[in-house]
C-alpha cells in the first residue's frame, strides 16, 4: 500500500495545519510541507524501480460490485506528474508562507492546499478510472474551496462558483464516459483498458466514450470554449493560481489525454476533435492575453494557450508530438509557476497588477526582474531556454500534420500562436520591470525577502540548465514518460538537442520573432482594430444561462410544488387510476370460478348501517362532530367483518384502535374549528366525487375479482411451523413476534418515530405565534365540572382491573387471540382514561414511566432480544422456547418472542399515551385562557364557540 | 358475501378519496383514516373470505384462515393509528401557526390576533 500512501499523506496531512495555528505562521507551513516532503520520499524510492521500465501497483477491494478498486499504479507518466505535483507543492508552500497577510488563516489555506495536492496525486497514481473519478472531482471541490480562500470578495465567490460549475459538470461527463469506457473495455482497470486500445477503438461505445471523457478533460483543462473560468479563477491568491491554475490542476485533463492515450487515440475523431480543439484554444488564449492589462491574467490566458499547445500536440496520433507534449508539460510547469510567483511578488510589493500602471521594475527589485525576464523569455521561446526546444518540437509536428489534405494550414496556425506568444511575453516582461519608471507608487517597492523569490530561483534553474542541456537532464524523464503515454505502440527515439539545423521549425520560429516585433510596433492600431469587433464576454453569457437555469426550475418547482394537497392528491389518484385501467384493459376477463360465501342477515345489516355512515359522511361532512361519529360507526363495521372471517386478533386490535382514535379526534377537534366552511361552486365537487367513484369502483372491482378467484397461499408453512418452529398455536400473533418479526421491529420503530415527530411537534406549540393564538382561544360553554367525581372514581378503580386484562391479554397472546399490540392499546386506553378523568397535571405528575422513555425501551427490547440470538451464533430473531415448571404456575412456557412482544407492548403504550397526551397538554393552555374576560380578541378564522369536547367535559358534544 | 365486503371497500374507498380532495385539514384526516379501513379490509381479503376457521391451532379445526394477510393488517391497523396521530397533531400545529387550516396553499396568513389587538 506504499503507492496508496503517496496520496494519502497529503490527504491526512491536511489535518495538521489547521492544528498549529497557535503556533508562529512558520510552524504551519513546516506542518504543510511535512507530509508533502513525507510523500515525495516516499515516491522518490520508487523512482528507480520506474526508470528500470517496472509498473509498481497495488490494489485493494473498495465496491467490487460496480468495478471500483482502491488500486494504484506507479509508471512513467504517474511518476512524472506526481513528482511535478509535490516538487513544485513544496515550492508554493514555502512561498505562501511569507505571501499571505497575516490576518488570512493560513491554516485553513495550507489543509486546502494539501487536501487539493492529496488528490491530485490521487488522480497521476489511480489504475482504476473510477477511482480516478472520484479524485478527479475532489480537486474541483478543493479548487473551490482555494479560489474562494479570500471569500470576502466578490470576485473570489463568483469565480469559484464558475469553476466548479464548469469542471464539475465537466466532471460528471467524464464520470459518464468512464463508466462507458469501462463497458467498452470489460474493465474499470486502467492497466486493462489501455492493454485493449484496439478493442475499445472498435466498440460501438467509443464515440459516445470518447466524447465525454473529452468534454470532462478540456472542461478541466480550460480548452475553447470551456476556456472563460480560468481566467476568473485568477482571484485566488497568487500561490493557488500559480500550483493549481498554471502548473497542476488544469493539466489534469491533458494528463487524462495523455493516460488515455493507447485506449483512445490513433483514430480520425481523435485527431480532428483533440487537435483542432487545442489549436483553437492556443489562438483564442495567445490572443486574449496580448490585450489584458493584468498580470495575473496575461498569464491566465497564455496558460489557456499553453494548455491548448499540449493538447493539439497529443491529438495528433505521432510519437513524436507525444514527446514534444510531455517536454513542454515539464517546461511550462517551471517557467508558467516561476511567472505566476513573479507577478504575485510584483502585486504584493507594489499592491497593484495593472501593467498600465507598472514599469522600470527592474531597477527596484533586479533579481525578481531578472529571474521573471528568464522566465518571461523561455515562455516566448527565445533560445538557450527550456521553452525554445519545446516550443522548437511543437512547430515540427504542426508542420508535419496535415489538415483535410491541407500540409500548411496547422503549421500556418501554429506559427501565428507562437507569434502572439512572443508578443504578449514581451509585453508582460517590459511592460512591468522595464520601460518608464512610475512614481505613483504609497509605498516604494522593493526587494521581497528571500522566501518570496527562492522559490521563483529554484524553477528558473530548471528552465536556464534543461535549455543548455536538454539531452542529459530532461532526456530520461522525458523519454520515460512519453513511453508510458505511448504504451504499447512504442515511440521514435527520443533526441533532445538544442541544435537540429535550419529545419522547417527553426524558419517558423524566426518568422514568429520578426512578426511579433512588428506586431508590437503596431499594437495600438491593431489594439483599436480589435476594440471594433464583436468579443463575447464569457462571464455575461455565464451568468446570464446561470439565471435562466435557476429561474427555469424555479418555475417548474412553482408549478409542479403549488402547496395545494387536493390537486397533489388527485394527481396521484388519476395516476394510480390510470395504471389500473391499463392493467385491465390489457387482459382478459372471465368471472372467478371460486364459490361464493352465503350472506346472512347480521351481516346484510351491517353492510347497511356502512353504507348510511359512508353516505353520511359524503354529504354532511362539513360536521366535524358528526363526520367523528360516523367514521367510528364505520370503523366498528370494519371490525365486526374482521370477526365475522375468522380473524379474532384484527378484531381485538381494530376496536381498540378505534377507541383510541376516536379520543385522539375529539381531542384535536377541541382545538380546530368545529365544522368545514361551505365550498363555493358544484363544479369542483362533482369533479372530485367523479374521481372518488372511480376509485371506489376500481377498488371493489379488483377486490371483487380476488375474492371470486382461488390461489395458492404461501401460508401453509407458518401454520405447519407455528407449533414445533414458533412454540405458539395463534398463528397470526407467531408471524408478528417469531417469522415475520424483523417486519414488526420496523413497525415498532415506525411507530416511535411517528410519536416522536408528534412529541416534537407539540413540544414547541407553547410558544411563538401557535401560543398566542392558544391564548386567545376562547373555548367555547363549558360544563360546570372539570372532573366529574364519578367518572375520576370509576376510572381509578377500572384502572387496575384494565392493566390486569392487558396483562392477560399479553400472556395469552402466543396461542390465543391477543399479543403485544392490542394488549398495549388496552393498557393505553387504561391510562389515557386518567388523563380524561383527573386531568392532565394530575395524571402526569402521577406518571412514572414517561411515554419517551417507554418508546425508548420498547425499541431497544425488541432489538436487544433480536440481538441475543446473535450470542448462539444465530440470525437476528431467531427465537427459542422452552417449557419450565413454576413452583405455583406449573408448566409455563417461555419463549424468547414473549420478550420481543414487550417491546411491542411498551412501544404501543408509548407512543398511543404520548400523543395523546401531549394533546392535552397543548389544550391545559387554551383551558387556562379560556377564562380570559369576555372581551379577549377572538382568534381569526373560524369561529371556535361550537360545542365543547374532550378532556374537560366528559359528556361529548353538549349541544348549546 | 363477497358482493358486499367488494362493495363496502368500494365505497369507503370513494368517500375516503372524496374527503382526502377537500380543501381543508380535518376532511383529509377523516378520508386518510377511512381509505386506511379501505386498504386493510382489501389487503384482508386478499386471503379470501372464510367463515369461522380463525387461525389458532386447535385439535379439531377443518381448516384455518390465511394468517398471513392476517398478521400484514394487524400492524398496519396500528401504523395507520400513528399516521393519523401525526396527521392531527401537523393539522393542528398548523392551524394554530397560521390560523387558518386550509391544506389547497390558499389559506389567509394572518398574524394571532393577539398582535393585532395590542
Amino acid at each position: 500500500m506504499t503507492l496508496a500512501l503517496i496520496a494519502l499523506i497529503p490527504l491526512l496531512g491536511a489535518c495538521l495545519p489547521p492544528l498549529t495555528t497557535r503556533s508562529s505562521r512558520t510552524v504551519t507551513a513546516w506542518a504543510a510541507a511535512a507530509p508533502t516532503l513525507l510523500a515525495l520520499l516516499i515516491l522518490a524510492a520508487q523512482a528507480p524501480a520506474v526508470f528500470g521500465g517496472e509498473v509498481v501497483r497495488t490494489s485493494a477491494e473498495w465496491v467490487p460490485r460496480i468495478g471500483l478498486s482502491f488500486s494504484f499504479m506507479l509508471d512513467g507518466l504517474g511518476l512524472f506528474f506526481a513528482g511535478l505535483i509535490l516538487g513544485i507543492g513544496l515550492l508554493i508552500i514555502a512561498y505562501a508562507r511569507h505571501y499571505l497577510g497575516r490576518r488570512d488563516p493560513i491554516g485553513r489555506f495550507y489543509a486546502y492546499l494539501l487536501l487539493f495536492q492529496g488528490a491530485m496525486v490521487g488522480i497521476v497514481l489511480s489504475d482504476n478510472i473510477l477511482l480516478l473519478v472520484v479524485f478527479w472531482e475532489l480537486t474541483s471541490l478543493s479548487s473551490f474551496l482555494l479560489i474562494g480562500y479570500w471569500n470576502h470578495l466578490p470576485e473570489g465567490r463568483q469565480g469559484a462558483r464558475m469553476a466548479l460549475v464548469v469542471t464539475g459538470g465537466g466532471g460528471l461527463a467524464l464520470l459518464a464516459g468512464m463508466l462507458l469506457l469501462g463497458q467498452a473495455a470489460g474493465s474499470h482497470e486502467l492497466s486493462e483498458i489501455l492493454a485493449r486500445g484496439e478493442e475499445v477503438r472498435a466498440s460501438p461505445l467509443y464515440m459516445p466514450a470518447l466524447l465525454l471523457v473529452l468534454l470532462g478533460a478540456f472542461t478541466k483543462s480550460a480548452q475553447f470554449p470551456f476556456h472563460f473560468w480560468l481566467p476568473h479563477a485568477m482571484a485566488a491568491p497568487t500561490p493557488v493560481s500559480a500550483y493549481l491554475h498554471s502548473a497542476t490542476m488544469v493539466k489534469a485533463g491533458v494528463f487524462l489525454l495523455a493516460r488515455l492515450w493507447p485506449a483512445l487515440a490513433g483514430t480520425d475523431a481523435w485527431f480532428v476533435l483533440v487537435s483542432l480543439t487545442g489549436l483553437a484554444t492556443m489562438l483564442v488564449g495567445a490572443w486574449i492575453a496580448l490585450f489584458k492589462d493584468d498580470l495575473k491574467a496575461i498569464l491566465a490566458y497564455s496558460t489557456v494557450s499553453h494548455l491548448g499547445m499540449m493538447t493539439m500536440l497529443l491529438g495528433f496520433n505521432t510519437g513524436i508530438a507525444v514527446i514534444a507534449a510531455v517536454f513542454h508539460i515539464l517546461n511550462h510547469a517551471t517557467f508558467k509557476a516561476a511567472l505566476f510567483m513573479s507577478a504575485g511578488i510584483v502585486d504584493h510589493e507594489t499592491h497593484t497588477r495593472d501593467i498600465r500602471k507598472l514599469g522600470g521594475l527592474y531597477w527596484l527589485m533586479p533579481v525578481t526582474g531578472t529571474l521573471a525576464l528568464i522566465a518571461g523569455a523561455s515562455m516566448a521561446g527565445v533560445p538557450l531556454l527550456n521553452g525554445f526546444l519545446s516550443k522548437e518540437m511543437m512547430l515540427d509536428a504542426a508542420a508535419e500534420a496535415t489538415l483535410a489534405g491541407n500540409g500548411w494550414v496547422v503549421a500556418t496556425l501554429a506559427t501565428l500562436a507562437a507569434l502572439l506568444s512572443v508578443a504578449y511575453s514581451a509585453r508582460f516582461v517590459f511592460g512591468t520591470f522595464f520601460g518608464r519608471p512610475r512614481t505613483a507608487f504609497e509605498h516604494p517597492p522593493h526587494e521581497p525577502p528571500p522566501g518570496l523569490w527562492l522559490p521563483v530561483a529554484v524553477l528558473v534553474v530548471p528552465v536556464v540548465a534543461i535549455g543548455l542541456l536538454p539531452g542529459p537532464l530532461a532526456g530520461p524523464i522525458v523519454e520515460m514518460t512519453a513511453a508510458a503515454v505511448a504504451g504499447p505502440a512504442g515511440l521514435p527515439p527520443v533526441k533532445l538537442t538544442l541544435w537540429h539545423g535550419i529545419t522547417p521549425a527553426l524558419v517558423m520560429s524566426v518568422a514568429a520573432f520578426a512578426g511579433a516585433a512588428l506586431l508590437l510596433l503596431l499594437i495600438h492600431h491593431v489594439e483599436r482594430a480589435r476594440l471594433r469587433l464583436w468579443r463575447p464576454e464569457a462571464k455575461a453569457m455565464f451568468d446570464a444561462t446561470v439565471a435562466a437555469a435557476v429561474a427555469g426550475a424555479r418555475r417548474l418547482s412553482g408549478g409542479l410544488h403549488t402547496g395545494s394537497l387536493p390537486r397533489d392528491l388527485g394527481v396521484i389518484v388519476l395516476a394510480i387510476l390510470a395504471v389500473g385501467l391499463a392493467g385491465f384493459l390489457g387482459a382478459t376477463h372471465a368471472p372467478g370460478a371460486r364459490e361464493v360465501q352465503p350472506t346472512g342477515i347480521p351481516a346484510l345489516a351491517a353492510w347497511v348501517i356502512l353504507v348510511a355512515a359512508c353516505a353520511g359522511l359524503a354529504v354532511a361532512h362539513r360536521n366535524r362532530l358528526l363526520t367523528l361519529i360516523l367514521t367510528s360507526v364505520v370503523g366498528l363495521i370494519v371490525s365486526l367483518a374482521f370477526l365475522q372471517f375468522s380473524a379474532p386478533d384484527l378484531a381485538m386490535t381494530q376496536i381498540s384502535v378505534e377507541v383510541v382514535t376516536t379520543i385522539l379526534l375529539l381531542l384535536a377537534l377541541n382545538l380546530l374549528p368545529k365544522t368545514t366552511p361551505a365550498e363555493p361552486g358544484t363544479a369542483r365537487k362533482l369533479r372530485d366525487g367523479a374521481i372518488a367513484a372511480a376509485a371506489g369502483l376500481g377498488a371493489a372491482a379488483l377486490a371483487f375479482a380476488a375474492m371470486t378467484r382461488d390461489f395458492e397461499t404461501i401460508s401453509t408453512y407458518h401454520i405447519e411451523q407455528s407449533k414445533p418452529g414458533g412454540g405458539g398455536t395463534n398463528v397470526v400473533n407467531v408471524i408478528l413476534v417469531d417469522f415475520r418479526g424483523f417486519d414488526t421491529f420496523g413497525e415498532i420503530i415506525v411507530l416511535g418515530i411517528a410519536a416522536l415527530a408528534i412529541h416534537a411537534l407539540l413540544a414547541t406549540a407553547l410558544r411563538g405565534a401557535a401560543a398566542r393564538r392558544l391564548d386567545a382561544m376562547r373555548m367555547g360553554e363549558v360544563s360546570g365540572d372539570a372532573h366529574p367525581l364519578m367518572l375520576v372514581v370509576a376510572t381509578r378503580v377500572l384502572l387496575p382491573l384494565a392493566l390486569t386484562l392487558a396483562a392477560y391479554i399479553f400472556l395469552r397472546g402466543h396461542n390465543q387471540p391477543g399479543g403485544g399490540f392490542i394488549a398495549g392499546l388496552i393498557a393505553a386506553i387504561a391510562l389515557i382514561m386518567q388523563y380524561m378523568a383527573s386531568g392532565h397535571a394530575w395524571a402526569a405528575a402521577r406518571a412514572r414511566l414517561q411515554p419517551l422513555t417507554m418508546i425508548g425501551a420498547g425499541v431497544l427490547i425488541a432489538g436487544l432480544t433480536g440481538m441475543g440470538s446473535w450470542a448462539f451464533g444465530r440470525p437476528f430473531l431467531t427465537s427459542t422456547f422452552g417449557y419450565f415448571h413454576l413452583p405455583i404456575a406449573g408448566e409455563v412456557e417461555l419463549a424468547s418472542a414473549m420478550a420481543f412482544d414487550l417491546g411491542v407492548f411498551l412501544t404501543v403504550v408509548g407512543a398511543v399515551v404520548l400523543a395523546l397526551s401531549h394533546i392535552a397538554r397543548v389544550e391545559q393552555r387554551a383551558e387556562r385562557s379560556g377564562h380570559a374576560p369576555e372581551d379577549a380578541a377572538l382568534p381569526p378564522g373560524p369561529p371556535t364557540a361550537a360545542p365543547r369536547i374532550g378532556l374537560r367535559t366528559p359528556a361529548y358534544g353538549r349541544e348549546d | 358475501m363477497e358482493y358486499l365486503v367488494a362493495s363496502a371497500i368500494g365505497l369507503t374507498t370513494a368517500v375516503g378519496v372524496y374527503l382526502v380532495l377537500r380543501p381543508h385539514s380535518f376532511p383529509v384526516v377523516i378520508g386518510m383514516a377511512l381509505l386506511s379501513y379501505a386498504v386493510n379490509l382489501f389487503i384482508f381479503a386478499m386471503g379470501r373470505l372464510v367463515v369461522h376457521q380463525p387461525p389458532v391451532l386447535q385439535p379439531e379445526a377443518t381448516g384455518y384462515a390465511d394468517p398471513l394477510p392476517q398478521a400484514l393488517v394487524l400492524t398496519a391497523i396500528v401504523i395507520s393509528f400513528g399516521m393519523t396521530a401525526l396527521f392531527v397533531v401537523l393539522a393542528m400545529r398548523g392551524y394554530l401557526e397560521s390560523g387558518s387550516d386550509r391544506v389547497d396553499g390558499r389559506g389567509r396568513r394572518t398574524p394571532p390576533a393577539v398582535e393585532e389587538t395590542r
